[in-house]
Order: C-alpha cells, then structure tokens, then sequence
C-alpha cells in the first residue's frame, strides 16, 4: 500500500518530463518428436515453451526495468531446472554524470572478465547476473570507480529466482590518462590502466578439511595504444579455493590474457596469447559445468559459422588450465589490382593452439598438510596439444551481383581433454572445405549456397570418430521480409553403416521492421547456427520450432 | 516481492497513460536512443545518446562471428561515401563481440578499410538497452534521437530499403 502512495506522489512529475520505455519479446514454441537415430526424445509434453520480455523504463535520470521468464516447460538446450513463470530480472536506478547506481539485478565485466563478469546469453539459457547493489563513480573524465555487492543468479525455479549459496563482492578502478590528465590530451601514446579485486564469502560446511570462507580474486590491467600498433593485457591471481572443479586442492589460481595488434587500412594484424591455471572461481564450490562462475574464461580461437566446423568440433577453454595462442590476419588487395579485381579481395588467415601447462611437481610433498599439489607459471606450457586451428578464407566479388567465399580448416582437438565425441580417443583431426556463393536475381531476389565438406583423417588406416561429413545449404531471400532455406547434414563417411544420417531441415522467416516470425522443420544438430540472417545457438533435436521475435 | 512487483506495475502503467497521451499530442509513441557509456576500440569513452554526430545515425548491430552482418556491413561499405554526401547519415557499427573475439574487431573494420564509428559493447549493455534479440539489428535514428526505423535481419536489398528511410529523413 506504501509503494502505491508513493507512485501516487510521484504522478505529477510525469507530466513534466519525458519517459521512455523501450524492451523486446522473444518466444519460442518446440514440438519434438522421437528420433531414435538422433537420439532425440519426445519430452513428454510434447511441446514445449520458452518466453521473456523485457522492459526497460527512463525517464531523466531515473531507470526501472525488469525482465518476466516463462518456461512451460523448457526448449532443448535450456537448463532442464527452469520451470515456471516470474520475474527474472528486476532493478530500480539513478544515473547522473557523476554517479550511476542500481538496485536489485545487473550484469557488469571488470576488465576483461577474468576476475568477474556477469553476462546473459538468452539464446543458451545462460545468466549469470548479480543481485544487490552497484554504484559506478565517474569523479573526473577518464576516471571509473565500479563497486558490486550481490548474490548470484543459479537457476530460475517455480517462477523464482534461486540464488548460489556465496555472496560477490568486487571493486574496480580504471583511469584512462590521456582523458584523465589535461597535459596528456594530445600524447601520440595513449595509455589506460585498471585494476580490481573480488571476494567472495561462502560457509564452511565441510566436517573434513578447513576451506577458506573468503576467498578473493585480483590482479590489473593495462592498455598501450601507439599510431597503428595497440598493447594490452591482465593479470589475474586467484586465492586458495578448493573446489569440486579442483578435486579440493589448496594452490592460487593465475589467469594472464595478453593481445598485440597493428592495424591499418586494408590490413589487420593480432597476436594474442593466453594462460590460465586453476582458475575456476564460482559462488558456490561445490557447483560445476556453468552455474555460478563469477569469471569469464573463454577459449582464445575464432569463432566459425559454417555449420559443420561450429558444430562438431568446438573447443571450450579447460578451466583448470592452458596455456594458448592466436595469431589472426586480415588483408585486403585494393581495388583495380591484379588480385583485388574490381571490388577489391579480401584474405584471413587464423591460427589458433592450445596446449596443456606445466604442472612442476619437484619440491612437492603430496602428504603434508598444505595441499599446494603443484606449482605453475604462466605460459609454461608441455607438448600436449589440446586443440590446433588453423583456417583460410577468401573473399572475392566477381561483379555486381555474384559473389564468392572460399575458405578451408584444419581443426585437431584432443578428445581425451576436451570430451566432444564418445567414438573417438586422442586427437581428431579434420579438414574441412567450404565454398559461398551468393547470387543477387534483381534488386529483392537472392539466393545463397553453401557447400561443405568436412575430412576426418584416419588413423592406422581406420576411419576415427564419426568420419566424413557434407552439407548443402541453399538459402532464397525476398527483400526485406521473406527468406526460405534448406539444409541438409550427411554423415555419409560413418564407419557404421546404419549410422550414416541425413540430417535435413527447411526454415521460413516473415521480417518485418522489428519484428520477426519464423518457423522451422526437420532434425537439427546442436551448435552456432545461421539461417536467414540471423545466428543463434540451437540444440539438437528432431521436430517444429516456431520463433517470434519483436523490439520495442 | 509481491509489493515490488505490484510498484512496478503501478509505475508502468502509469507511464502507459503518459504514452497514450502523447500520441494524442504527436500522433505518434517515440522511441528515444537510449544513454549507455561504451568504449570505442581506442579505448575513448562515449555515451551512446551523445556522440555529437550531426546528421541521422545509423546503429548497427554486430558480431565478427555473424555471417550476414558483416555482409550487411560490407554491402554498406561501397555505398557508404555515396550515403555520407547525399544525406549526412553516419553508422555507428555496435560490435557485441565479447572477450572471446573482441580482439579481433579491429582487425576486422580495418582490414575491411571500414570507415564507421565502431563501438564496443562486450557485455551486451547496449543490446540490452536497445531491446536487441539477435544480429544483425539496425536502427535509423533522426537527429533528436528519435527511432524511427529499425530492420532485424539481413539479405541483400536490405540496405536500399534502409537507405530510402535515410532519404525521407532528410527530406524532412
């Protein structure tokens, strides 16, 4: 009853000022059925359904906003605890220039994420916020002071919230010095420090061993920007945090990211390199898989599009360590030379590897009561590979209306470290060739194909994994509402005859403005997938999914 | 909670009078860019609702790993001196890439030889904000800010279909 007086208070001073609110809806409606070759089931619901809508509300410095999840149940993909209707996501804030702070949920990144981040990827049924308070603090330009204090979204049950067992707390500090000292406004090099620091507090319950209730996480960063060439990276030490993930040893964790670039036009070049060691840092220890991390540490590789080399080989970072590489170039020919055409040819070059760390074990007494079971360093890595790619690809425009990308891929993943296949042990290495072609008809009609090819190289002779794999995509658009596609998977080289699986699928889509319908049919294989324009992750099934999108 | 919700249901609908209202008045509801600090990839500070560009603002939405955004992007690209002088229109390209491909943004735009305003939105606070479902979302925002066109895909056409939005604009 207060809350409604208050409003009642408040009513006078919409009249006067402008209000925005602004949000979007996503729905999406499964009808599965029994494929036993896909191994997919028929929940027994038959149907399934997902939906969120969120709303954003401003006005002056005020802002609300809030979020209603509904899972009746759950689509595939989607953790299997959602269940219910409720509020997912709900905050009250007030922003200046000065000051910015919010009550209730929020998401926020320290740096680049190796100490915290919160994030929400409604695609996978991934969130992560943070439930409490936040202030961020700009006391002069160039200067940014983050202070969080929160609890951690785990899981969304019965329509409610359900928090992880540990409370975040976490303050960050960035200065950018040529924004934030006058004398230094025009110095070719531009420079940009910050540093942060996290704890997070859980009871001991554990009657054996004596756990550390606060456990913290710190470290800085830095970035150096001189003309073309740019420098940056952070340092992240994790305390002692025996965990599940860590089998419950007693070591620091340590975490360093590290990117080099020199840009120009037409061409860009990026080495990066990255080493983590036990750096599992969550809000509840005794969690896994992807519930309540309170850092981000993902894999350093490219992310790929073509369906068979996102979908059956992707590598996902090993938290308890690695030590990894990336070197990226992009180079353009200009138009009117031999190589650029008339358009002008465009070629990438991506390499990535990871490989396991050194874990020294001389000195080490396993017995004594320390439970340090290891040191490291960073980027001290063994011979071990985890996972190789390295991939090409070309862009070419031959006039107006046709259009070329040829790219190939080499990916070998070590499956004894990075589980993706249960038919296959060590490494798998695969080739894969793919050719786009996109054909504009006339001003509205095109059509777009894709050809893949996918070579798992045998070993001693017999074929490895699941063995070789073709698609075919062809994809017609109207512009700017209508698209049709059809694809189709073919695991045509499975050393199991029964086994060798077309995996066909049609998907229409109406677009209009902001809003978007589209309907799909036929088996699909889990991963990154792109149709019609848009990508998004999808589980594997066999069935109708029917998808509706609007902003507002 | 039950009180929190019913707070902003009564705040809500509250504002929705307001809405309505304001449709009375300007026959139509705007929808106004929203204010988000973003970096650009030199590590500048901007907010969103005050780049202090003069003419329309195209905001697009997307990803080094998003196929036909980058397509969209590109097909843009050869037109985009043609666009700058007959309307004054700048893009603003919102890269939603986070840590994992971020670095690899401006290897992209300048190997590209891309000529746009990139911002960076790795934890996604502006696609929030902007109510963005999936890539590629563009938006065509006239000189107060004001939305007045937005398109959630692309295929090829697309652009000349946004383009005559930006022509209307500066008709205006």
């Amino acid at each position: 009853m207060k809350y409604f007086f208050f409003a009642v208070c408040l009513f006078p001073l919409f009249l006067f000022s402008q209000a925005t609110i602004s949000g979007n809806i996503e729905s999406t409606f499964q009808y599965l059925k029994n494929d036993s070759v896909i191994g997919a089931t028929q929940p027994a619901e038959e149907g399934l359904f997902n939906s969120y809508m969120n709303v954003f509300y401003t006005q002056g410095k005020f802002k609300a906003g809030m979020r209603v999840e509904s899972y009746l149940p759950r689509i595939q993909g989607y953790p299997n605890r959602f269940d219910g209707t409720g509020i997912g996501m709900r905050y009250v804030g007030y922003a200046n220039d000065i000051v910015d702070v919010t009550l209730g949920t929020f998401y926020e990144q320290f740096g680049s994420g190796l100490a915290l981040r919160a994030y929400e990827d409604r695609a996978l049924g991934y969130d992560n916020l943070l439930d409490g308070m936040r202030l961020i603090v700009r006391p002069k330009s160039g200067v940014v002071l983050k202070g969080v204090y929160a609890y951690q979204r785990l899981s969304f049950q019965q329509g409610k919230l359900i928090y992880g067992d540990g409370i975040v707390r976490g303050v960050d500090g960035e200065i950018n010095l040529n924004e934030a000292v006058k004398k230094l406004e025009d110095f070719p090099l531009t420079m940009v420090f910050g540093t942060s620091f996290v704890s997070k507090f859980q009871v001991d319950d554990d009657p054996s061993l004596i756990l550390p209730k606060n456990v913290g996480a710190y470290g800085a960063r830095a970035k150096f920007r001189y003309k073309n060439v740019t420098l940056d990276g952070e340092y992240i030490i994790k305390e002692q945090d025996p965990s599940n993930d860590n089998s419950k040893i007693y070591n620091y964790g340590h975490a360093t990211v590290i990117n080099l670039s020199y840009t120009k036009k037409g061409l860009g070049i990026l080495l990066s390199g990255k080493s983590v060691d036990n750096m599992s840092y969550r809000s509840d220890r005794t969690k896994d898989l992807q519930d309540v991390l309170i850092n981000y540490l993902p894999s350093l590789n490219k992310t790929h599009t073509y369906n068979l080399v996102s979908t059956l080989y992707p590598y996902v970072t090993q938290l308890l360590g690695e030590v990894a590489f990336q070197a990226d170039v992009l180079y353009t020919f200009k138009k009117g030379t031999k190589m650029g055409g008339k358009y002008g040819t465009s070629i990438n070059v991506n390499y990535s590897t990871t490989y396991r760390p050194i874990m020294h074990t001389s000195g080490i007494n396993l017995d004594d009561s320390t439970g340090v079971t290891y040191k490291s360093r960073p980027f001290d890595k063994s011979d071990s590979l985890y996972w190789r790619d390295i991939n090409v690809n070309l862009t070419k425009k031959i006039n107006k209306n046709l259009s070329f990308i040829f790219s190939y891929f080499n990916i070998q993943i070590n499956n004894d470290i990075a589980k993706i296949s249960n038919d296959a042990s060590g490494l798998i290495s695969s080739h894969i060739g793919v050719i786009e072609t996109a054909y504009r008809i006339n001003k509205t009609n095109s059509i777009r194909t894709e050809l893949q090819g996918m070579f798992v190289e045998k070993e001693n002779g017999l074929i490895k994994d699941k063995g070789n794999w073709a698609t075919i995509l062809v994809e017609y658009s109207i512009s700017p509402s209508y698209f049709f596609s059809f694809m189709n998977q073919y695991n045509y080289g499975n050393p199991i005859e029964s086994k060798r699986i077309h995996y066909p699928i049609i998907t229409c889509g109406y677009i209009k403005d902001a809003t978007r319908f589209t309907v799909s049919y036929g088996r699909q294989r889990a991963g990154l997938f792109c149709v019609g324009g848009v990508c998004r992750f999808v589980p594997a099934n066999n069935g109708l999914t029917f998808s509706f999108t609007q902003s507002f | 909670m039950k009180t929190y919700l019913s707070f902003l249901i009564i705040f809500l609908s509250f504002s929705h009078f307001f809405a309505q209202n304001e449709l009375e008045n300007n026959e139509s509801i705007t929808k106004k860019l929203p204010s988000v600090k973003l970096k650009d990839y030199k590590g500048k500070v901007l907010n969103t609702a005050e780049l202090g560009l003069k003419g329309p603002i195209i905001f697009s939405f997307w990803a080094t790993w998003c196929a036909p955004c980058k397509k969209e992007l590109n097909a843009i690209h050869d037109l985009y001196t043609d666009w700058q002088a007959e309307t004054g229109v700048t893009l603003v390209a919102v890269s939603i890439d986070d840590e994992k491909t971020k670095s690899q943004v401006p290897i992209y735009v300048d190997g590209k030889g891309w000529e746009y305003l990139i911002l960076l939105d790795p934890n996604g606070d502006f696609k929030r904000a902007m109510g963005v479902n999936n890539v590629p979302h563009t938006f065509l925002v006239d000189t107060d800010g004001t939305i007045v066109y937005s398109h959630n895909n692309y295929a090829p056409g697309d652009e000349e279909k946004l383009y005559e939005e930006i022509k209307k604009l500066s008709l205006k």
